[in-house]
């Protein structure tokens, strides 16, 4: 194709997507409105997954030590654990610390057993790799010296890893289901506007114009047809997340909890959405005009 | 030069629209297509840009050979013939000038050239003062004009009208006619379809009468031939 003609060709675009007003309006917005559905459901869905992983992730195992153990013991303990293959850190929370948890989440009637009448037992939190061997590291503790017992919250743990693991799954095709969605739909708005200049095209074809001559334009006007339409829900989602990101994380500080960072994520979603108009728009419109050019 | 040899044209739903026809018209010549509706006229001439491909039969258009034309290779048959509607398919969204100028973007013309030409032949056909008009803003047989402007703008060796004046008052009629004379003139073909009876009486020019998918008389200087 020579220069002057792909030029002529990128002009004519716009001027038709000038000119042909209404359609262009309604095509951009039905993209729009699609990529916008889209667009904030894969969000929703991808922050839901990132906190079900943070869930399973804050599971841990307590090793409680024997009141035996002398601090060497201690010393030796909190090596092997940190060997151990799945581990991923050691914490030590003595039991003064321990009871301080207890009265901060029961009640100040715990005090009194401060001092000498403490109950509780100095604790290692070990923190695991992944969470699905969380049960094999406590399995593996127990047979540690100076170890009275491990728990990892037992068979509560292992339902939750269940539960997260559907949450998980579905997500995933809700996700897909909706890009299927969209590209349908995006498609089919295409397809109706360009039905509606059939004629237009015939005309070209009986000028003597050749199928790519009236290809190219089409093409790039759906492929920025495509574009404007996503980048009205890439900026909505984008305000949106980034100003409830902040809010959000304001309430989820000290915990082990957080939300997508907008980097990488905001920016992988954007060029998602926009790479969904884009190629949807100008390969829809090239296989909506195919059986109008057989004149 | 256009060859029709034993051509046989049969639709789908079974009507035979062209049952064995044979024409030759050499280059140059202006021909008027005459018929009762539905004896074949439309057909006949829309085998000879390819909008219709003929069941059997040869039909050839300067050297390219129409039966083993490649769809791929249409458009450039249509290049060099130059078709008038009776409903104009003008582009509804395209200004006059970028009507006609569009033919010659088509074939790849630099856009110096194409501004010469479009408002050379737009002059010819008396609208170079309608440019700036889109298509339904302007009367029947201007919107004709600007068709024929169209049709002419890429110097075609062929002008192929189909009932070019069938739309129109007698009086715009006239001048549509005198505009493909002076077509002609110039070495164009033109074959021309009409139910016009006063014009093809008056302006003698070879005859050629479709009936039943033939041609059923071919006269030089010859008169319409039906009631009007």
């Amino acid at each position: 194709m020579r220069a002057r003609t792909f030029w002529r060709h990128i002009k004519e675009s716009f001027k038709s997507i000038k000119r042909n007003g209404w359609m262009t309006f309604a095509a951009v917005s039905a993209v729009a409105v699609t990529l916008l559905l889209v667009g904030s459901f894969i969000a929703i869905l991808m922050n839901v997954n990132k906190l079900a992983t943070d869930v399973e992730e804050d599971v841990s195992v307590r090793v409680y030590i024997d009141l035996a153990a002398e601090e060497e013991d201690q010393e030796a303990l909190q090596q092997n654990l940190e060997e151990l293959d799945e581990v991923e850190h050691v914490v030590f929370s003595s039991r003064h610390d321990e009871l301080s948890k207890v009265i901060g989440r029961y009640g100040d009637e715990f005090g009194l057993f401060e001092g000498d009448d403490n109950p509780l037992y100095d604790v290692f939190i070990v923190n695991t790799e992944a969470p699905e061997v969380t049960s094999d590291v406590a399995d593996q503790v127990e047979d540690m010296n100076y170890v009275a017992d491990a728990n990892y919250g037992g068979a509560t743990a292992d339902r939750l890893f269940e539960v997260m693991a559907t949450v998980r799954n579905v997500g995933a095709v809700i996700i897909v289901a909706l890009i299927f969605t969209a590209v349908f739909l995006i498609a089919n708005t295409i397809r109706i506007t360009i039905f509606s200049r059939r004629t237009e095209i015939e005309i070209m074809k009986l000028v003597g114009a050749t199928n790519w001559f009236i290809r190219w334009p089409f093409l790039i006007e759906g492929a920025l047809i495509g574009f404007i339409g996503a980048l009205i829900p890439v900026s909505i989602i984008s305000y949106i997340y980034l100003s409830g990101f902040d809010t959000i994380m304001t309430y989820l500080s000290g915990t082990y909890f957080a939300l997508l960072a907008p980097n990488p994520f905001l920016v992988q979603l954007v060029a998602l959405l926009l790479t969904i108009g884009v190629v949807i728009g100008s390969v829809g419109s090239s296989l909506s005009i195919r059986k109008f050019l057989k004149v | 030069m256009i060859e029709m040899t034993n051509v046989y044209k049969k639709y789908p739903n079974g009507i035979t629209a062209i049952n064995g026809l044979d024409v030759r018209i050499d280059q140059g010549e202006f021909v008027y297509v005459v018929g009762p509706s539905g004896a074949g006229k439309s057909t006949f001439i829309k085998m000879i840009y390819r909008e219709e491909v003929p069941t059997k039969g040869n039909v050839k258009v300067g050297e390219f050979d129409l039966l083993k034309l490649k769809a791929k290779k249409v458009p450039f048959l249509r290049r060099h013939v130059g078709v008038v509607y009776q409903d104009f398919k003008l582009l509804p969204r395209l200004t006059v000038y970028e009507n006609v100028a569009y033919a010659m973007q088509v074939v790849g013309k630099n856009p110096k050239q194409i501004q010469k030409r479009v408002l050379e032949v737009l002059d010819l056909v008396g609208l170079k003062h309608k440019v700036r008009m889109f298509p339904n803003e302007l009367s029947g047989g201007e919107q004709q004009r600007v068709a024929i402007a169209r049709a002419i703008t890429n110097m075609p060796r062929v002008l192929i009208a189909d009932e070019p004046t069938g739309n129109l008052d007698p009086e715009t009629a006239w001048g549509i006619m005198d505009l493909l004379e002076e077509i002609n003139n110039q070495g164009t073909t033109v074959i021309m379809a009409t139910h016009n009876s006063d014009i093809v009486n008056r302006v003698r020019h070879r005859v050629l009468a479709v009936e039943n998918g033939r041609i059923a008389r071919d006269q030089e200087e010859g008169v319409y031939g039906y009631e009007s």
